[in-house]
Protein backbone atom coordinates (compact mmCIF):
# COMPACT_ATOMS: atom_id res chain seq x y z
CA UNK A 1 0.00 0.00 0.00
CA UNK A 2 2.89 1.92 1.35
CA UNK A 3 4.49 1.64 -2.13
CA UNK A 4 1.82 2.01 -4.17
CA UNK A 5 0.97 5.80 -2.51
CA UNK A 6 5.03 6.26 -3.15
CA UNK A 7 4.57 5.36 -6.61
CA UNK A 8 2.11 6.95 -7.31
CA UNK A 9 3.09 10.61 -5.88
CA UNK A 10 6.41 9.92 -8.26
CA UNK A 11 4.37 9.43 -11.05
CA UNK A 12 2.52 13.00 -10.67
CA UNK A 13 5.74 14.68 -9.36
CA UNK A 14 6.54 13.46 -13.53
CA UNK A 15 3.44 14.48 -14.84
CA UNK A 16 3.49 17.74 -17.67
CA UNK A 17 0.62 19.79 -15.24
CA UNK A 18 3.07 18.91 -11.81
CA UNK A 19 6.86 19.88 -13.92
CA UNK A 20 4.45 22.93 -15.11
CA UNK A 21 3.71 24.55 -11.93
CA UNK A 22 7.02 23.62 -9.89
CA UNK A 23 9.45 23.83 -12.64
CA UNK A 24 12.85 22.84 -10.33
CA UNK A 25 11.10 19.10 -10.42
CA UNK A 26 12.22 16.59 -7.96
CA UNK A 27 15.77 16.44 -6.45
CA UNK A 28 18.00 16.82 -3.40
CA UNK A 29 20.54 18.46 -5.08
CA UNK A 30 21.56 22.28 -3.70
CA UNK A 31 20.76 23.48 -7.01
CA UNK A 32 17.24 22.25 -6.72
CA UNK A 33 16.78 23.02 -2.98
CA UNK A 34 17.61 26.34 -4.09
CA UNK A 35 15.29 26.23 -7.17
CA UNK A 36 12.61 25.44 -4.79
CA UNK A 37 13.06 28.62 -3.04
CA UNK A 38 13.42 30.74 -5.76
CA UNK A 39 11.13 29.45 -7.80
CA UNK A 40 8.27 30.05 -5.05
CA UNK A 41 6.32 33.35 -5.10
CA UNK A 42 6.00 33.33 -1.33
CA UNK A 43 9.64 31.76 -0.23
CA UNK A 44 11.39 33.78 -3.25
CA UNK A 45 11.57 36.94 -0.45
CA UNK A 46 14.68 35.25 1.21
CA UNK A 47 17.66 33.53 0.68
CA UNK A 48 18.34 30.35 -0.38
CA UNK A 49 20.57 29.57 2.35
CA UNK A 50 20.60 31.43 5.71
CA UNK A 51 22.79 30.35 8.97
CA UNK A 52 21.59 28.05 11.14
CA UNK A 53 22.05 29.56 13.95
CA UNK A 54 19.20 32.58 12.43
CA UNK A 55 16.61 29.51 13.19
CA UNK A 56 17.26 28.70 16.15
CA UNK A 57 15.39 29.87 19.33
CA UNK A 58 17.46 32.05 20.88
CA UNK A 59 18.42 34.98 18.36
CA UNK A 60 14.85 35.83 17.85
CA UNK A 61 12.63 33.72 19.64
CA UNK A 62 10.61 33.54 16.98
CA UNK A 63 8.82 36.75 17.59
CA UNK A 64 8.16 37.87 13.99
CA UNK A 65 6.88 35.24 13.03
CA UNK A 66 4.58 34.40 15.62
CA UNK A 67 3.22 38.18 15.14
CA UNK A 68 2.75 36.94 11.60
CA UNK A 69 0.95 34.15 12.32
CA UNK A 70 -1.57 35.96 14.88
CA UNK A 71 -1.98 38.31 11.49
CA UNK A 72 -3.01 35.15 9.43
CA UNK A 73 -5.37 34.14 11.97
CA UNK A 74 -6.64 37.43 12.36
CA UNK A 75 -7.40 37.98 8.70
CA UNK A 76 -8.99 34.05 8.49
CA UNK A 77 -11.13 34.58 11.16
CA UNK A 78 -11.96 38.51 10.46
CA UNK A 79 -13.29 37.07 7.08
CA UNK A 80 -15.43 34.32 8.23
CA UNK A 81 -16.86 37.24 11.01
CA UNK A 82 -18.17 39.29 8.12
CA UNK A 83 -20.26 36.90 6.67
CA UNK A 84 -22.30 37.59 9.51
CA UNK A 85 -22.02 41.36 10.60
CA UNK A 86 -23.66 44.31 8.58
CA UNK A 87 -22.13 47.10 9.78
CA UNK A 88 -25.30 49.01 10.43
CA UNK A 89 -26.93 50.67 13.65
CA UNK A 90 -28.26 48.97 15.51
CA UNK A 91 -27.89 45.88 13.89
CA UNK A 92 -24.11 45.44 14.23
CA UNK A 93 -24.57 44.88 18.51
CA UNK A 94 -27.35 42.66 16.78
CA UNK A 95 -25.46 40.58 14.91
CA UNK A 96 -22.32 40.03 17.10
CA UNK A 97 -24.69 38.97 19.52
CA UNK A 98 -25.77 36.45 17.34
CA UNK A 99 -22.19 35.29 16.49
CA UNK A 100 -22.24 34.91 20.47
CA UNK A 101 -25.30 33.02 20.56
CA UNK A 102 -26.83 31.60 17.56
CA UNK A 103 -24.03 31.01 14.56
CA UNK A 104 -22.34 27.82 14.79
CA UNK A 105 -18.72 27.94 16.11
CA UNK A 106 -19.61 31.76 16.06
CA UNK A 107 -18.54 32.54 19.47
CA UNK A 108 -15.51 30.59 18.85
CA UNK A 109 -14.53 32.59 15.94
CA UNK A 110 -15.44 35.89 17.54
CA UNK A 111 -13.34 35.34 20.51
CA UNK A 112 -10.34 33.91 18.36
CA UNK A 113 -10.70 36.75 16.58
CA UNK A 114 -10.16 38.89 19.40
CA UNK A 115 -7.46 37.28 21.36
CA UNK A 116 -5.36 36.66 18.08
CA UNK A 117 -6.03 40.52 17.98
CA UNK A 118 -4.54 40.95 21.39
CA UNK A 119 -1.78 38.71 21.12
CA UNK A 120 -0.88 40.47 18.02
CA UNK A 121 -0.52 43.58 19.67
CA UNK A 122 1.35 42.27 22.59
CA UNK A 123 3.37 40.28 20.41
CA UNK A 124 4.58 43.32 18.32
CA UNK A 125 5.44 45.07 21.17
CA UNK A 126 7.85 42.25 22.46
CA UNK A 127 9.20 42.03 18.84
CA UNK A 128 10.09 45.53 19.27
CA UNK A 129 11.95 45.24 22.50
CA UNK A 130 13.67 42.29 21.48
CA UNK A 131 14.98 44.27 18.26
CA UNK A 132 15.97 46.88 20.55
CA UNK A 133 17.64 45.39 23.60
CA UNK A 134 19.28 43.13 20.60
CA UNK A 135 20.84 46.54 18.58
CA UNK A 136 19.06 44.58 15.86
CA UNK A 137 17.97 48.30 14.38
CA UNK A 138 21.47 49.57 13.99
CA UNK A 139 22.46 49.51 10.07
CA UNK A 140 22.48 48.32 8.00
CA UNK A 141 18.79 47.43 9.44
CA UNK A 142 17.89 50.19 10.10
CA UNK A 143 15.38 50.97 7.34
CA UNK A 144 13.98 47.97 8.28
CA UNK A 145 12.91 49.17 11.43
CA UNK A 146 11.03 52.10 10.45
CA UNK A 147 9.12 50.06 8.59
CA UNK A 148 8.55 47.80 12.00
CA UNK A 149 7.41 51.59 13.44
CA UNK A 150 4.77 52.22 10.73
CA UNK A 151 3.80 48.12 11.50
CA UNK A 152 3.14 48.98 14.72
CA UNK A 153 0.78 52.03 14.15
CA UNK A 154 -1.10 49.86 11.40
CA UNK A 155 -1.52 47.17 14.24
CA UNK A 156 -2.23 49.59 16.85
CA UNK A 157 -4.92 51.31 14.04
CA UNK A 158 -6.26 47.99 13.30
CA UNK A 159 -7.08 47.35 17.03
CA UNK A 160 -8.75 50.81 17.31
CA UNK A 161 -10.85 50.34 14.86
CA UNK A 162 -12.38 46.79 15.49
CA UNK A 163 -12.77 48.27 18.98
CA UNK A 164 -15.61 49.77 17.58
CA UNK A 165 -17.50 47.46 15.36
CA UNK A 166 -19.23 45.08 17.91
CA UNK A 167 -20.83 48.66 18.77
CA UNK A 168 -21.81 48.08 22.33
CA UNK A 169 -21.31 50.59 25.56
CA UNK A 170 -17.56 49.91 25.74
CA UNK A 171 -17.25 50.50 21.94
CA UNK A 172 -19.10 53.26 21.97
CA UNK A 173 -17.21 55.48 24.47
CA UNK A 174 -14.04 53.93 23.70
CA UNK A 175 -14.11 55.38 20.13
CA UNK A 176 -15.99 59.02 21.80
CA UNK A 177 -12.64 59.39 23.77
CA UNK A 178 -10.45 58.16 20.90
CA UNK A 179 -11.60 60.56 18.13
CA UNK A 180 -11.61 63.45 21.48
CA UNK A 181 -8.28 63.15 21.20
CA UNK A 182 -7.99 62.99 17.63
CA UNK A 183 -9.88 66.64 18.08
CA UNK A 184 -6.85 67.92 20.18
CA UNK A 185 -4.35 67.76 17.13
CA UNK A 186 -3.55 71.77 16.49
CA UNK A 187 -5.68 73.40 14.12
CA UNK A 188 -7.00 70.54 11.72
CA UNK A 189 -8.16 68.29 14.89
CA UNK A 190 -12.02 69.27 14.35
CA UNK A 191 -11.45 68.54 10.68
CA UNK A 192 -9.57 64.89 11.04
CA UNK A 193 -12.47 64.05 14.22
CA UNK A 194 -14.97 65.14 11.69
CA UNK A 195 -13.22 62.97 8.43
CA UNK A 196 -12.59 60.13 10.82
CA UNK A 197 -16.54 59.77 12.34
CA UNK A 198 -17.85 61.21 9.10
CA UNK A 199 -20.12 63.66 11.08
CA UNK A 200 -19.96 65.22 14.10
CA UNK A 201 -20.82 62.23 16.15
CA UNK A 202 -19.79 58.70 16.62
CA UNK A 203 -22.71 57.26 14.69
CA UNK A 204 -24.23 55.11 11.58
CA UNK A 205 -20.96 56.85 9.36
CA UNK A 206 -18.45 56.56 12.12
CA UNK A 207 -19.35 52.73 12.29
CA UNK A 208 -19.13 52.42 8.48
CA UNK A 209 -15.85 54.56 7.80
CA UNK A 210 -14.21 52.11 10.36
CA UNK A 211 -15.57 48.94 9.14
CA UNK A 212 -13.79 49.85 6.00
CA UNK A 213 -10.89 50.81 7.30
CA UNK A 214 -10.71 48.22 9.57
CA UNK A 215 -11.59 45.40 7.10
CA UNK A 216 -10.20 46.51 3.60
CA UNK A 217 -7.68 49.77 3.94
CA UNK A 218 -5.25 48.74 7.29
CA UNK A 219 -4.97 44.63 6.36
CA UNK A 220 -4.13 46.36 2.51
CA UNK A 221 -1.34 48.53 4.13
CA UNK A 222 -0.31 46.10 6.36
CA UNK A 223 -0.28 43.25 4.18
CA UNK A 224 2.08 45.42 1.93
CA UNK A 225 4.54 46.71 5.01
CA UNK A 226 4.76 42.87 5.68
CA UNK A 227 5.97 42.25 2.03
CA UNK A 228 8.64 44.83 2.60
CA UNK A 229 9.76 44.13 5.90
CA UNK A 230 10.55 40.83 4.90
CA UNK A 231 11.81 41.34 1.86
CA UNK A 232 13.94 44.05 3.55
CA UNK A 233 15.46 41.07 6.12
CA UNK A 234 17.16 39.87 3.10
CA UNK A 235 18.26 42.92 1.30
CA UNK A 236 19.65 43.92 4.86
CA UNK A 237 21.71 40.70 4.87
CA UNK A 238 19.39 38.07 6.85
CA UNK A 239 18.28 37.94 10.73
CA UNK A 240 20.80 39.41 13.00
CA UNK A 241 22.53 36.85 14.36
CA UNK A 242 25.63 38.21 16.40
CA UNK A 243 29.05 36.79 16.58
CA UNK A 244 29.71 34.30 18.97
CA UNK A 245 31.63 35.30 21.47
CA UNK A 246 35.08 34.11 21.64
CA UNK A 247 35.88 32.58 25.61
CA UNK B 1 30.08 42.77 -25.35
CA UNK B 2 32.98 43.16 -23.24
CA UNK B 3 34.14 42.58 -19.65
CA UNK B 4 36.60 45.16 -19.06
CA UNK B 5 36.46 48.33 -17.67
CA UNK B 6 37.50 51.09 -20.67
CA UNK B 7 35.86 48.39 -23.50
CA UNK B 8 32.42 48.66 -21.38
CA UNK B 9 32.84 52.32 -21.63
CA UNK B 10 31.89 52.40 -25.60
CA UNK B 11 29.77 49.76 -25.10
CA UNK B 12 25.84 50.57 -26.67
CA UNK B 13 24.76 50.80 -22.64
CA UNK B 14 27.45 53.38 -21.94
CA UNK B 15 26.42 55.49 -24.49
CA UNK B 16 23.17 55.93 -23.51
CA UNK B 17 23.76 56.81 -20.12
CA UNK B 18 25.56 59.01 -21.44
CA UNK B 19 22.80 60.88 -23.66
CA UNK B 20 21.05 60.86 -20.09
CA UNK B 21 23.83 63.62 -18.86
CA UNK B 22 23.02 67.15 -20.41
CA UNK B 23 26.23 68.63 -22.17
CA UNK B 24 26.93 70.97 -24.72
CA UNK B 25 26.48 68.18 -27.66
CA UNK B 26 23.12 67.41 -26.40
CA UNK B 27 20.86 68.97 -29.29
CA UNK B 28 17.66 67.73 -27.89
CA UNK B 29 18.08 67.83 -24.12
CA UNK B 30 16.14 71.33 -23.74
CA UNK B 31 13.33 69.97 -25.43
CA UNK B 32 13.80 66.85 -23.27
CA UNK B 33 14.02 68.63 -20.17
CA UNK B 34 10.70 70.55 -21.63
CA UNK B 35 8.95 67.43 -21.47
CA UNK B 36 9.82 66.23 -18.22
CA UNK B 37 9.14 69.46 -16.31
CA UNK B 38 5.80 69.47 -18.71
CA UNK B 39 5.15 65.49 -17.15
CA UNK B 40 6.17 66.37 -13.34
CA UNK B 41 4.23 69.53 -13.17
CA UNK B 42 1.23 67.80 -14.89
CA UNK B 43 1.47 65.39 -12.23
CA UNK B 44 1.71 67.42 -9.41
CA UNK B 45 -1.65 69.43 -10.71
CA UNK B 46 -3.27 65.76 -10.54
CA UNK B 47 -2.08 64.82 -7.59
CA UNK B 48 -3.30 68.32 -5.70
CA UNK B 49 -6.44 67.14 -7.68
CA UNK B 50 -7.20 63.93 -6.61
CA UNK B 51 -5.87 64.91 -2.64
CA UNK B 52 -9.09 67.87 -3.01
CA UNK B 53 -11.00 65.52 -4.62
CA UNK B 54 -10.45 62.78 -1.61
CA UNK B 55 -10.83 65.13 1.46
CA UNK B 56 -14.20 66.50 -1.00
CA UNK B 57 -15.33 63.28 -1.11
CA UNK B 58 -14.68 62.43 2.55
CA UNK B 59 -16.85 65.14 3.69
CA UNK B 60 -20.30 64.28 3.96
CA UNK B 61 -22.07 67.53 2.86
CA UNK B 62 -25.65 66.08 4.20
CA UNK B 63 -25.55 64.63 7.85
CA UNK B 64 -28.76 62.83 8.72
CA UNK B 65 -27.86 63.99 12.73
CA UNK B 66 -30.32 65.57 15.39
CA UNK B 67 -31.00 69.22 15.21
CA UNK B 68 -29.46 71.68 17.46
CA UNK B 69 -32.52 73.10 18.80
CA UNK B 70 -34.35 70.81 21.44
CA UNK B 71 -37.48 71.31 23.07
CA UNK B 72 -36.99 70.72 26.55
CA UNK B 73 -40.21 70.29 27.48
CA UNK B 74 -42.79 72.71 29.95
CA UNK B 75 -41.38 74.84 32.79
CA UNK B 76 -43.52 73.00 35.07
CA UNK B 77 -42.24 69.60 34.20
CA UNK B 78 -39.06 70.49 35.94
CA UNK B 79 -39.60 71.28 39.80
CA UNK B 80 -37.60 74.21 41.64
CA UNK B 81 -34.02 73.52 42.25
CA UNK B 82 -33.50 70.64 40.29
CA UNK B 83 -31.46 68.94 37.95
CA UNK B 84 -32.63 67.48 35.33
CA UNK B 85 -30.33 65.23 32.12
CA UNK B 86 -31.68 64.31 28.68
CA UNK B 87 -29.36 61.62 27.95
CA UNK B 88 -31.00 61.91 24.25
CA UNK B 89 -29.86 65.55 23.57
CA UNK B 90 -27.02 65.35 26.12
CA UNK B 91 -28.09 68.68 27.88
CA UNK B 92 -29.20 69.63 31.73
CA UNK B 93 -31.86 71.69 31.69
CA UNK B 94 -31.42 73.64 35.67
CA UNK B 95 -34.02 75.10 37.22
CA UNK B 96 -32.26 77.19 39.58
CA UNK B 97 -33.07 80.15 41.96
CA UNK B 98 -32.37 82.80 39.62
CA UNK B 99 -34.09 80.76 36.53
CA UNK B 100 -33.83 78.14 34.05
CA UNK B 101 -30.43 77.24 32.10
CA UNK B 102 -29.26 74.63 30.14
CA UNK B 103 -25.94 73.00 30.60
CA UNK B 104 -24.22 70.38 28.33
CA UNK B 105 -24.01 67.18 29.80
CA UNK B 106 -20.98 66.13 27.47
CA UNK B 107 -17.70 66.39 29.53
CA UNK B 108 -15.25 69.05 28.10
CA UNK B 109 -12.16 66.31 28.52
CA UNK B 110 -13.01 63.60 26.17
CA UNK B 111 -16.53 63.83 25.18
CA UNK B 112 -18.32 61.23 28.09
CA UNK B 113 -21.70 61.34 28.84
CA UNK B 114 -21.57 63.36 32.48
CA UNK B 115 -24.10 61.86 35.36
CA UNK B 116 -25.92 64.46 38.12
CA UNK B 117 -25.02 63.40 41.42
CA UNK B 118 -27.79 64.47 43.85
CA UNK B 119 -26.04 63.25 46.56
CA UNK B 120 -23.01 65.21 46.18
CA UNK B 121 -24.94 68.03 44.42
CA UNK B 122 -22.57 67.74 41.50
CA UNK B 123 -22.14 66.65 37.85
CA UNK B 124 -19.47 63.79 37.77
CA UNK B 125 -18.15 62.13 34.51
CA UNK B 126 -17.82 58.94 34.27
CA UNK B 127 -14.97 58.12 32.38
CA UNK B 128 -11.93 59.76 33.74
CA UNK B 129 -13.27 61.35 37.22
CA UNK B 130 -13.92 65.09 36.22
CA UNK B 131 -16.23 66.85 38.48
CA UNK B 132 -18.65 70.37 38.08
CA UNK B 133 -21.29 71.97 40.25
CA UNK B 134 -24.30 73.55 38.62
CA UNK B 135 -23.26 76.22 37.02
CA UNK B 136 -20.87 74.07 35.12
CA UNK B 137 -17.70 75.01 37.04
CA UNK B 138 -14.80 72.16 37.25
CA UNK B 139 -14.14 71.29 41.07
CA UNK B 140 -12.13 68.19 40.71
CA UNK B 141 -10.55 66.22 37.27
CA UNK B 142 -8.96 66.77 34.30
CA UNK B 143 -11.80 68.68 32.13
CA UNK B 144 -9.65 71.60 30.76
CA UNK B 145 -13.03 73.92 30.40
CA UNK B 146 -16.24 74.45 32.34
CA UNK B 147 -19.63 73.06 31.13
CA UNK B 148 -20.97 75.33 28.42
CA UNK B 149 -24.03 77.28 28.67
CA UNK B 150 -26.77 76.72 25.69
CA UNK B 151 -28.95 79.36 24.48
CA UNK B 152 -32.37 78.85 26.51
CA UNK B 153 -36.16 80.38 25.17
CA UNK B 154 -39.56 80.30 26.35
CA UNK B 155 -41.19 79.02 22.65
CA UNK B 156 -44.72 80.62 22.12
CA UNK B 157 -46.04 77.26 22.49
CA UNK B 158 -45.12 77.13 26.56
CA UNK B 159 -42.28 75.10 25.66
CA UNK B 160 -38.73 75.75 26.73
CA UNK B 161 -36.39 75.50 23.89
CA UNK B 162 -32.49 75.07 23.77
CA UNK B 163 -29.77 75.75 21.33
CA UNK B 164 -27.05 73.81 21.51
CA UNK B 165 -25.08 75.40 18.62
CA UNK B 166 -25.16 78.15 20.75
CA UNK B 167 -22.86 78.81 23.80
CA UNK B 168 -23.31 81.42 26.08
CA UNK B 169 -20.50 84.12 27.24
CA UNK B 170 -22.03 85.12 30.13
CA UNK B 171 -24.93 83.69 32.43
CA UNK B 172 -28.11 83.97 31.17
CA UNK B 173 -31.43 82.32 33.33
CA UNK B 174 -34.79 82.10 32.00
CA UNK B 175 -37.84 83.33 34.11
CA UNK B 176 -41.09 81.56 33.70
Amino acid sequence: MATTIKTEWERIKGTDVWRSIFRSGSGSSNLHRSQAVQQNLLLHLFSVKIRSRALEFKPTWFLGALTLSTFIILVATGILLMFYYHPSVPQAYADMKDLQFAVASGVFLRNLHRWSAHAMVFLVFAHMFKVFYRGAYRPPRQFNWVIGVFLLLVTLLLSYTGYLLPWDQLAFWAVTVGSNIAKAVPIMGQKMRFLLLGGNEVNANALLRFYVLHCVILPLAAVALIGIHFWRIRKDGGLYVPEKKQP
Amino acid sequence: MSNTKPEAQDSPGADRLKGAIPDDDCKDCSRRQFFTKLGLGSLIVASAGAGLFTYEYFSPNVLFEASPIVKAGKPDQFPPNSVTLDPQSGIYLVNGPKGFYALQAICTHLGCLTAWKPELNLIACPCHGSRFNTDGIKVAGPAPQPLPWFKVWLADDGYLMVDRSITLKAPEWVRA
